[in-house]
């Protein structure tokens, strides 16, 4: 009975697929490749509509306020009204812009954060483009972001978007850094590139009540910490929203886009938050595996979804709690602090493997990553930093 | 089906460079040429070399023109072209062109079929690296790191001024 409903996907698909039977090889490929792209869709741009007023809900239970309550059982139809806004709304394009590089900077962004979606593993059988350098592609796809965003900077041919594409180019590259680097221990651990036998290696459980989560190692919680600050920066989010620092430029590079264009990068940027938080999931926290042994029963992709849900609410949580910081205070934390961190998780991943992967490289590896975090703190001592403000330019 | 992908990549690339060398806009050849790239990496998915297709992805999307429009953007003050075709880099091109070519036309390998080679998989490339070309690999490391080094030492700032 679990069984059935753990794949019940995949029967829906092969029940699909099989009018087609005994067509072409490549007919088969593109309409289970279509099939794929649609579910995909379908299920993210449904979880972007949720997302966006479960957000508002629980940023103003933050704020102690009732947020958005008016459209449909408590509010719940909000982003039916905001699509339909959006989509009749005027789309106002600069006299001087550059006309089609401001056009296709929106697309190219949606399409690059929704390509990432495609590599990761929803549940048993359930990778809808399961390649060998899964990791690979999805940091590739996300390194052609960087060029949207300085398209949608220089396009509009306004100092805030490009100011604003300026740093979010700077602020992307350098924790594009560590974000990688943090995957490395996981992909030396496992020996594979493909998610998926990232996902299989973390399966299993000590005593039937502590999963095989990377998360679980002390180099795997490091890591997936320093990650999981990484995907807060890629996808833009609080407290490192300066690309778009309403106080400060604007909207940053979407300052000069309205309409459905801005409903474009702001799916995108969720959706990018998704992919983000999927990868966290797939690499750190077991992917679709059950925490305790006792509840396999529930399909597999039912705690993907519970692990990713998880993290977008940890993600609004800091979003309602942090304020903003400086540009120059994230840049110093990404190569001063993160960098060398990741770095370490990398050694204590390699330690924890040689030391035998049991109680004794849990400890080792604990051991060495005590070490640099507390040489680094010195090194770095940030508490001398607090003081009277000192103005430079301002008197 | 190969074969008219193999066509429509072809073309897409083929005109993506010819646009990145004919645009007027500097910063539209710019973003064509990062367009020529993608093309390009699409060919070694064709071929079934994924992991160099990504990494070609990676590096020259992500990377080179990312630097290429930013050295774009800091270093020139009027991004449109003159409008004068520039001929000698046309005839460098071309001259270019003709020797691949030539070699390419001379190489026997050409027309022999190829071989049946086992799937490039991401561990094979990894333990070749790491084995048989390791020496290549560390002077790479070496060298990355020498520039890495020299470009912080470039735009250090001076303590007794700030």
């Amino acid at each position: 009975m679990s069984d059935s409903l753990d794949q019940i996907f995949i029967r829906i698909k092969q029940l699909l697929l099989a009018p087609l039977a005994g067509a072409p090889d490549w007919v088969m490929q593109i309409a289970s490749a279509l099939i794929n792209i649609f579910a995909l869709l379908g299920v993210f741009l449904t979880l972007f509509a949720l997302i966006s007023v479960l957000e508002r809900k629980i940023l103003a239970r933050i704020q102690n306020r009732y947020g958005p309550n008016r459209v449909g059982p408590f509010g719940l139809f909000q982003p039916v009204a905001d699509g339909i806004k959006m989509l009749i709304k005027e789309d106002i394009v600069p006299a001087r812009a550059d006309k089609v590089v401001h056009f296709l900077a929106p697309i190219l962004i949606a399409a690059t954060a929704i390509l990432a979606l495609g590599v990761i593993p929803y549940g048993r059988n359930m990778t809808p483009f399961a390649i060998d350098g899964g990791i690979l592609f999805f940091f590739a796809v996300g390194s052609t972001t960087e060029l949207a965003v300085f398209m949608a900077g220089w396009g509009s041919n306004n100092k805030f978007s490009m100011l604003g594409a300026m740093r979010a180019i700077a602020q992307m590259i350098s924790y594009e850094l560590p974000l990688i680097i943090t995957t490395f221990p996981v992909v030396m651990v496992v020996g594979a590139l493909s998610p998926d036998a990232i996902v299989v290696a973390q399966n299993g459980y000590s005593f039937g009540v502590v999963p095989h989560w990377f998360v679980t190692t002390p180099w795997g919680a490091a890591a997936f910490i320093l990650f999981f600050v990484s995907g807060l920066v890629e996808s833009n989010r609080t407290p490192f929203d300066v690309p778009e620092g309403e106080s400060e430029i604007v909207a940053g590079h979407m300052t000069e886009y309205s309409g459905f264009k801005y409903a474009t990068f702001f799916m995108a940027e969720y959706i990018g938050m998704f992919a983000i938080s999927g990868l966290a999931v797939t690499l750190f926290l077991g992917g679709w595996h059950a925490p305790i042994r006792g509840l396999e029963f529930i399909p597999s992709y039912v705690w993907f979804f519970v692990k990713l849900s998880i993290l977008l609410f940890i993600y609004i949580w800091i979003r309602g709690t942090l304020p903003r910081t400086r540009i120059d205070q994230i840049m110093n934390f990404a190569w001063k602090f993160m960098l060398p961190m990741a770095f370490t998780c990398l050694v204590a991943a390699a330690v924890w493997h040689y030391a035998g992967r049991g109680v004794a490289g849990w400890l080792w590896s604990l051991a060495v990553l005590g070490i640099v975090y507390i040489a680094l703190s010195i090194l770095l001592d940030t508490r001398k930093k607090f003081g009277t403000r000192t103005y430079r330019f301002a008197e | 089906m190969n074969s008219a992908a193999f066509v429509v990549i072809a073309i897409l690339t083929l005109a993506a460079a010819f646009a990145s060398a004919t645009l007027q806009k500097l910063m539209h050849a710019a973003l064509m040429f990062a367009l020529t790239f993608v093309g390009i990496a699409a060919f070694f998915f064709l071929l079934g070399a994924e992991f160099v297709g990504l990494v070609q992805v990676f590096v020259y999307v992500g990377a080179v023109a990312v630097l290429i429009v930013f050295t774009i953007l800091l270093t020139r003050r009027d991004v449109q072209d003159t409008g004068k075709p520039n001929w000698g880099g046309a005839i460098i091109a071309i001259a270019v062109f003709g020797g691949l070519l030539w070699a390419i036309l001379k190489t026997p390998a050409l027309f022999i079929a190829a071989p049946q080679i086992e799937a490039l998989t991401v561990k094979r490339i990894g333990g070749v690296l790491m084995t048989d070309y390791v020496w290549p690999l560390q002077c790479v490391g070496l060298l990355l790191t020498a520039a890495l080094i020299g470009a912080l030492i470039l735009v250090m700032e001076d303590r007794d001024e700030g």
